[in-house]
């Protein structure tokens, strides 16, 4: 049973069309990101379904009963804000009981409560002090336990992560996700980061102009995207895209190189290979320049132009090396799509 | 050479604050002085700086015949309307920041009437006031400073509102508050400099108006401000008890100066971080 319905959601700011027939079904203990550039309505809509910012149409159930018109404190939903939101005058343990005083907890309950969460997020010698002594990372916990401490039927996460630092975001990713299976609890979380999304997510829903462009399985996604759009916003470096004609089972590059091995009919594609799917191979069909490095450790990018065109190959860390390089590519796992649409072409 | 120099600085600009800070507390003095000499001191030349014995009969003859009172009532009248003038004004400022109540210029508005000339209303209100016989009421007093402060308090309380981050607010919403609910317990708490350096001036206001409590007190209501002015005498000028109610009327306003002077500071600085 679905916990989470939206049914065609719309959202105007004045003549501006924010979110646009939005509909999905979130089950619960399901673990969800609301995933797009910025601007795309992705934080409008976690608003929306926590009651902060008022839909314009479409209609919003949980648990099978409407909450569309619903204050946001009746709803039952816990929410972790970007910049925290925790209240400078008072102590973590405050913080954390916030909400449980707020629905006239009793005292013993909240004691319980907000010392298992403080165990769960490993901040229990921080309780009697206050925000501003606390790190980033130790904010971010307290604000998290401050939303998991109540029994809500919906967690909402809007960029929890953002203003950390890239190596306390890897941690927090980890405990974010450990955090959903220990709990069982649903959780939407939304984010610009791709690969937050994709580690994170049960399920992706990606957002593009506030609409949705594609659900599904991160992998899914990822191997299967619907069109050019999703197959560039997944995957890091993005995947390279050129236009190419294609004869008799070969691809043929615009500066006239021919790669065999493809199984679409003739006609003129937009070609999408992520830079993994390129493979440096003495007897490879492509030869391409290498013009810039990038050493990441174990395997370097290597960039190159193929009639004007940037191209990024992701190779094995010895065998990038600048000037000309022979390269293979697993034709089999590279996309095709449709020029005119960037419609994905099975 | 530097290091000289830099003291030789730092001297001479204690030397210059005290000096100032000399020349604005001397008034107070000499009217502290005043309220404790004997009659033939007041009057003496070349001044006496410093009694030769503290006559606190002045004080005495205030309370004994009912004088003192007038403080009393300025007490009620500045605190009961600061009170009523922070809890309107802060609800509208809330009210005009989150939901914009009024547009764009209900905000301007509302200062511009904190602007006009008391002067100017001083004699439509007391007719007012003599048809709803609140003429010589501390009620009428009361909602007059209310009426003249909420302007002032809802224009400052707007600033300081506007520079708490919205999210705090959200998130207690979600958590489970109604929006009076997030007034008290996270904009209230989170304006707390602003709210009391705002209650001072609101107060010190109240305080400090003569026009209209003299227009429109007789005996009942008079607040110290007036009752001191009736010590002028058109034959004999009663310095001492002047020195001595006026005493009394800078009193109360130093001890509420003194011990809100930390919020009053870090008000000032917020309001004007954000204009």
């Amino acid at each position: 049973m679905a916990n989470l319905k939206l049914h065609n959601i719309n959202k105007y700011y004045g003549a501006y069309h924010a979110v646009r027939d939005v509909s999905f079904d979130i089950p619960a203990g399901e673990f969800v990101v609301l995933v797009g550039a910025s601007g795309c309505g992705k934080s409008t809509l976690l608003r929306a379904i926590a009651g902060l910012e008022e839909i314009s149409g479409g209609d919003m159930t949980l648990r099978g009963t409407s909450i569309t018109r619903l204050a946001p404190r009746d709803r039952n939903v816990a929410m972790v804000f970007q910049s925290y939101a925790l209240y400078p005058y008072l102590s973590v343990r405050e913080n954390i009981a916030f909400g449980l005083r707020a629905r006239k907890t009793p005292d013993a309950e909240i004691n319980t409560q907000v010392a298992w969460a403080a165990e769960v997020l490993d901040i229990s010698d921080y309780l009697d002090r206050y925000p501003r002594e606390l790190s980033g990372g130790q904010r971010q916990r307290v604000a998290i336990g401050r939303a998991i401490v109540r029994d809500a039927d919906l967690y909402l996460f809007d960029e929890p992560l953002s203003n950390l630092d890239a190596k306390l975001r890897d941690g927090m990713r980890e405990e974010i996700k450990k955090l959903h299976e220990k709990l069982g609890k649903t959780f939407i979380y939304v984010t610009h980061d791709q690969i937050e999304a994709m580690t994170l997510a049960q399920r992706i829903i990606l957002l593009k102009d506030g609409q949705i462009e594609q659900v599904g399985p991160p992998l899914d996604l990822f191997e299967r995207p619907r069109n050019a759009y999703v197959a560039a916003f997944l995957g890091s470096p993005p995947m390279n895209f050129i236009e190419v004609n294609v004869s008799a089972g070969s691809v043929i590059l615009p500066d006239g190189q021919a790669l065999p091995g493809c199984a679409m009919p003739d006609g003129i594609y937009t070609w999408g290979i992520r830079p993994e799917h390129f493979t440096a191979d003495e007897q490879g069909p492509l030869l391409a320049k290498l013009d810039v490095i990038q050493p990441t450790g174990a395997r370097s990018y290597g960039t190159f132009y193929i009639a004007g065109n940037h191209m990024m190959a992701e190779l094995d860390a010895h065998a990038a090396n600048h000037g000309q390089t022979h390269l293979s590519v697993a034709m089999d796992r590279t996309l095709f799509f449709d020029p005119a649409t960037g419609e994905a072409i099975p | 050479m530097i290091r000289w120099d830099r003291g030789w600085r730092l001297y001479l600009r204690v030397a210059l604050a005290l000096g100032i800070t000399l020349v604005f507390v001397f008034p107070v003095y000499w009217l502290a002085m005043i309220s404790v000499k004997s009659p033939d001191e007041i009057y003496a030349y070349p001044p006496v700086w410093f009694p030769s014995e503290f006559r606190f009969s002045s004080y005495v003859t205030l309370f004994r015949d009912g004088d003192a009172w007038a403080v009393w009532n300025s007490l009620i009248t500045a605190g009961v309307s600061t009170v009523l003038a922070m809890a309107i004004g802060t609800t509208a400022a809330y009210s005009i920041v989150r939901f914009r109540t009024g547009g764009e210029n209900l905000a301007i508005w509302i200062i511009s009437q904190r602007m006009i000339p008391p002067i100017c209303v001083a004699f439509p209100i007391f007719l007012l006031f003599v048809s709803w016989q609140w003429i010589d009421t501390r009620f009428g007093l009361i909602l007059l400073y209310t009426a003249f402060n909420v302007p002032y308090v809802t224009w400052m309380m707007r600033g300081y509102i506007q520079d708490i981050p919205l999210e705090l607010e959200h998130s207690a919403l979600v958590d489970g508050l109604s929006r009076w609910a997030v007034l008290r317990k996270v904009v209230l708490p989170m304006a707390r400099a602003g709210l009391f350096a705002t209650a001072v001036f609101t107060f010190i206001f109240a305080w400090n108006d003569f026009l209209f409590a003299l227009v429109l007190t007789k005996s009942e209501a008079v607040t110290y401000t007036v009752k001191v002015t009736g010590y002028f005498g058109s034959q004999s000028t009663f310095w001492s008890k002047i020195g001595a109610m006026s005493m009394l009327g800078v009193l109360p306003m130093m001890f509420v100066v003194a011990t809100m002077q930390r919020f009053i500071v870090r008000g000032m600085s917020l309001g004007a971080v954000k204009g």
